[in-house]
């Protein structure tokens, strides 16, 4: 399996993508700078988390219009699968291959902790290897994440079968009180239509191993390794 | 702003208002003469100005300074560069600083906080270093001034939203709120940095003919004597003060991160500073004096954000995210190469020369041309007169009155403004980012891995202001031994301090006999407990209409786990495990948390710190983390042993049954008496006699404290505390007081 992590400027957990793919792959994926236009052959691309230009104007949006993103579409379409998390999220709804927006957290404040997310689907690439509703811990850390579209793209991301993960208390029920930043119907990660394009607000590279105090992120890139290679 | 501008308008003929302006006395001034032989220029008053600035000259506090311990073997680079250097072995160092951004922080908290934290990243990575952590330790007024919250919300989203962006975490600190702060907060902010031991960069600018590069964010007139700022008391007026607030552009500075890195791994580097208090000036001065050479410097080719800006502007702006650089000859393709494709400035502004002048020109004008040794070295230096503090009585434990319910007067601490969870910040700050943080904040110290290996390096700020403003020479014992002890509860080894000296207006002997003191007591704890001081910084002026912060000696040590798999942290993990307090004392309430939220009051002499006791229990304390013989490790600081307790009960989220203390000392002395060299541990119960008897042989007391289980903190003849009551009592108080008052 071949992975590229492309690099904005000011990505911040692009070694933290790289670190985790390399544990799952067992070899290095290519960092790829936003400025090149070509982008080696890949079975993943990850669009990793951070600040890409400092989140000015709107985050994602200006990295959304660098020079690699046009390849990245072209072969989300083509059906590479693209996983973006936290930032890499919000280019990909910029950039179109994703549906609504990440606005600012409720609180108005950056959060950073811990979070309970209910696996709503396991018939995917990046979940194969999660239980479908199993209850996974992931940490946020954003101040953009609360997950917004209109009412009919939310009934029809629902009535697709589009939702990821959301939100949710120990015991898996989706509650007002498990959602960390006011996305509309706790939804922290989305499909495309596809399947093959997935965007999500918290961090599965920030807890694969158990020094970091969690390994529930692991199975992600394991499942992409089992199905990918 | 308007001041420099109408400065220069003022051209020839410097008038002493002028002089007077810039922060200068009359006989400084009469030397400024001296060592130019003729009158100066207002450029070169301007760069005399901050040269010769409390902040940049350390006139002060230099003669005081110099007698902290600054080295030992694992020291690689002590204090003098941009940072402090330890060696972490195997061919890896750390690198860190603390220092302060008080004064901007009040007048304008978001940006002057952001700044602070932006600064001191830079020290850091311009000696070659990834920052792999941040801390900070910050002072507030009491919750109950009207300026105090906006203040906290300002400095904490100041500081997380930079360190979140440059993708650091920041894994610690301290708040405490004091009325003593009203009127000047302080932001301590600390940064550590990760290196090769053979690839650390300095300052010196050596050899002749070099070419000096500009590179960065464009220069604006933001930050125009800011370091002059910082070198005066406030006033009513202060807060007119708000365009001398740099503002800062983490982005920038992510990238001028990366860049500055991608450069240093090629072979083009001579010297490299980064542009802080008094920006172009300070850095060209200190790169050229540290190189044993002259500087040019060609005002034409910087980069500028506003137009027509003069030299005065340009020497004395404090815009941030800039670095000044001396490249080897033929060197400039590349770097310019790296810098343009991280979008950043690049310019040649100059070169070193012979002459061992700086020199400035602008627009075919010499705008300055002044010895460097006038600006370097024949700063003033002065011997301030000082009184030493009257020590306190101290209080006897019966007089302080003992409470209804011991486990009442837990809750009520717990849930004070004093003690209460500290979540409402550090969730704001990213602590996980680089995915090596193994021990988040709330512990004792923040601990994070170093990357690709197995070793940790544990981080702790520490500094109680209520010691020190009692008795300053104790309580800055205390600050040293308890960040010391910090960081041996993770089972770290402590290598290093830096130190962030927070003191009032030094031009008062009883202030300046608060720095003395101080330092008299650093000095004592850093040699006793091998912890040589590698960095720091001195805040001074702190006080507003005469009225002074309480001393503020913040202690930032570094101290490096073989193994993390050997790692402790306070949270309980066990239940059947017994709980034992190791280190002993006389039950001290004076100046006691408990005596602060009790009784409303703060007095007598603060707790003494045995420091050979300090140094036989924490050396205790370490072996049986080592030997794996604990199961949770904690501190015992403010609030006590029982505080200590209720910590370790919510951080592993299990009860704990308490034994009857023995009847030598009142109950509430034994339970919230702040004796120090102690800590809480939690053992499987097989090991008690092995562990009696390692402790025996380094003669640390040993008290039995109860047994770990249950849902519940349970004291025979109280009431039981519910470790759910206690966790809304210690989790609310800061939530609500951010959102209500």
């Amino acid at each position: 399996m071949k992975a590229s992590v492309i690099v904005f400027p000011g990505s911040n957990c692009d070694r933290d993508a790289a670190v985790a793919l390399e544990a799952a792959m067992g070899q290095a994926p290519t960092m790829v700078w936003h400025g090149d236009s070509e982008l080696p052959k890949s079975d993943l691309i990850l669009l990793p988390g951070g600040f890409s230009y400092g989140d000015y104007l709107r985050s994602g949006a200006m990295a959304a219009h660098s020079p690699v993103m046009r390849e990245v579409v072209r072969r989300a379409k083509a059906g590479t699968p693209v996983l973006g998390i936290c930032n890499g999220f919000q280019v990909l709804t910029e950039a179109g291959l994703l549906p609504g927006v990440l606005m600012r957290n409720a609180t108005l404040r950056f959060i950073c902790k811990d979070v309970l997310l209910k696996v709503e689907r396991n018939d995917t690439r990046f979940t194969s290897a999660y239980e479908l509703g199993e209850v996974v811990r992931f940490p946020v850390a954003h101040k953009d994440g609360s997950y917004f579209a209109d009412e009919d793209t939310l009934d029809r991301l629902e009535g697709e079968n589009r939702v990821a993960f959301r939100y949710c208390e120990a015991s898996g029920a989706v509650s007002e009180a498990a959602n960390p930043n006011g996305s509309r119907r706790n939804i922290a990660g989305i499909y495309n239509e596809t399947g093959t394009v997935l965007g999500m607000m918290p961090h599965p590279e920030r807890l694969i191993d158990p020094a970091l105090s969690g390994t529930d992120g692991k199975k992600m890139f394991a499942s992409l390794v089992e199905t990918l290679h | 702003m308007s001041g420099a501008a109408k400065a220069v308008r003022a051209a020839e003929g410097l008038s002493e208002e002028l002089v007077a302006e810039h922060g200068i006395s009359p006989d400084e001034y009469a030397q400024l003469l001296k060592e130019l032989g003729r009158e100066p220029t207002l450029t070169e008053l301007g760069v005399f100005s901050v040269m010769w600035s409390e902040h940049c000259s350390y006139k002060s506090s230099r003669v005081w300074l110099k007698k902290l311990p600054t080295s030992g073997p694992q020291v690689i680079q002590g204090p003098g560069e941009n940072a402090g250097v330890v060696d972490l072995g195997d061919g890896q160092a750390a690198v860190f600083k603390m220092e302060s951004h008080n004064h901007p922080s009040y007048i304008e908290p978001y940006q002057g906080a952001a700044t602070g934290v932006g600064g001191i990243m830079r020290d850091v990575f311009t000696m070659g270093a990834r920052p792999v952590a941040n801390m900070n330790a910050l002072r507030f007024g009491a919750p109950d001034h009207p300026k105090t919250r906006h203040l906290v919300a300002g400095v904490v989203s100041g500081i997380g939203d930079y360190g979140n962006c440059m993708g650091v975490p920041t894994i610690g600190g301290e708040t405490n709120f004091d009325p003593r702060y009203n009127d000047n907060i302080l932001v301590n902010a600390m940064t550590v940095g990760l290196v090769d031991a053979d690839r650390i960069f300095t300052s010196a600018a050596k050899g002749v003919g070099l070419p000096v590069v500009y590179v960065g964010s464009k220069t604006g007139r933001d930050g125009i004597h800011g370091a002059t700022m910082a070198s005066a008391e406030f006033d009513d007026a202060s807060e007119e003060k708000r365009p001398t607030v740099q503002v800062g552009d983490p982005f920038t500075e992510k990238l001028l991160l990366e860049a500055c890195l991608e450069l240093m791994a090629e072979d083009a580097i001579v010297g490299i500073q980064d542009m802080g208090a008094a920006g172009l000036t300070s850095s060209s001065v200190e790169m050229a004096d540290k190189g044993g050479v002259g500087i040019d410097l060609d005002l034409d080719r910087v980069p500028c954000r506003e137009e027509a800006m003069t030299a005065y502007e340009m020497l004395l702006s404090e815009s941030q995210e800039r670095m000044l650089m001396v490249l080897k000859p033929g060197a400039e393709p590349i770097a310019e190469r790296i810098f343009k494709k991280w979008e950043l400035d690049f310019a040649v502004i100059g070169e070193t020369t012979d002459t061992g002048h700086f020199v400035v020109r602008h627009k075919g004008v010499v705008e300055a041309d002044i010895p460097l040794p006038a600006l370097a070295h024949a700063a003033p230096l002065y011997e301030r007169p000082w009184v030493k503090r009257e020590t306190l009585p101290v209080i006897a434990p019966e007089d302080v009155k003992a409470p209804k319910s011991i486990l009442g007067a837990l809750e009520r601490l717990m849930g004070s403004a004093h003690l209460a969870s500290r979540r409402w910040i550090f969730e704001q700050y990213d602590h996980m980012v680089m995915a090596d943080t193994v021990q988040r904040p709330g512990g004792d110290a923040g601990v994070v891995r170093v990357h690709g290996t197995q070793k940790g390096l544990a981080i702790s700020c520490d500094v109680t202001p209520r010691y020190c403003a009692a008795d300053p020479y104790e309580g800055a014992k205390q600050a040293v031994a308890e960040c010391w002890r910090n960081i041996t509860a993770t089972g770290a080894q402590p290598l290093a301090i830096t130190d962030c000296m927070n003191f009032g207006n030094p031009e008062r002997p009883e202030i300046m006999g608060e720095f003395v003191g101080a330092i008299e007591g650093m000095v004592e704890a850093c040699t006793v407990l091998d912890f040589p001081v590698v960095s720091g910084n001195v805040s001074l002026y702190n006080e507003t209409n005469g009225v002074a912060i309480p001393p503020t000696p913040a202690i930032g040590g570094v101290g490096l786990i073989a193994d993390i798999a050997d790692m402790a942290d306070p949270a309980l993990k066990n239940d059947g495990d017994m709980l034992l307090l190791l280190g002993g004392g006389p039950g001290h309430l004076g100046q006691s948390i408990y005596m602060q939220v009790m009784e409303d009051r703060l007095a007598g002499a603060p707790p003494p710190v045995d420091l050979a006791a300090e140094k036989s229990t924490g050396d205790l304390v370490r072996g049986l983390i080592k030997a794996g013989a604990v199961s949770a490790v904690h501190d015992v600081s403010d609030g006590g042993v029982l505080v200590a307790v209720a910590e370790m009960a919510l951080a592993g989220d299990r009860g704990v049954m308490l034994e009857t203390p023995p009847p030598d000392m009142p109950a509430h002395a034994c339970w919230f008496g702040e004796d120090q060299a102690r800590y809480v541990v939690a053992i499987a119960p097989e090991n008690a006699d092995a562990i009696h008897k390692a402790a025996a042989v380094g003669e640390v007391p040993v008290r039995v404290l109860g047994t770990v289980g249950g849902d519940v903190i349970a004291l025979p003849g109280e009431r039981p505390l519910p470790i759910a009551t206690l966790r809304a009592a210690h989790e609310d108080w800061l939530p609500r007081f951010m959102a209500h008052g």
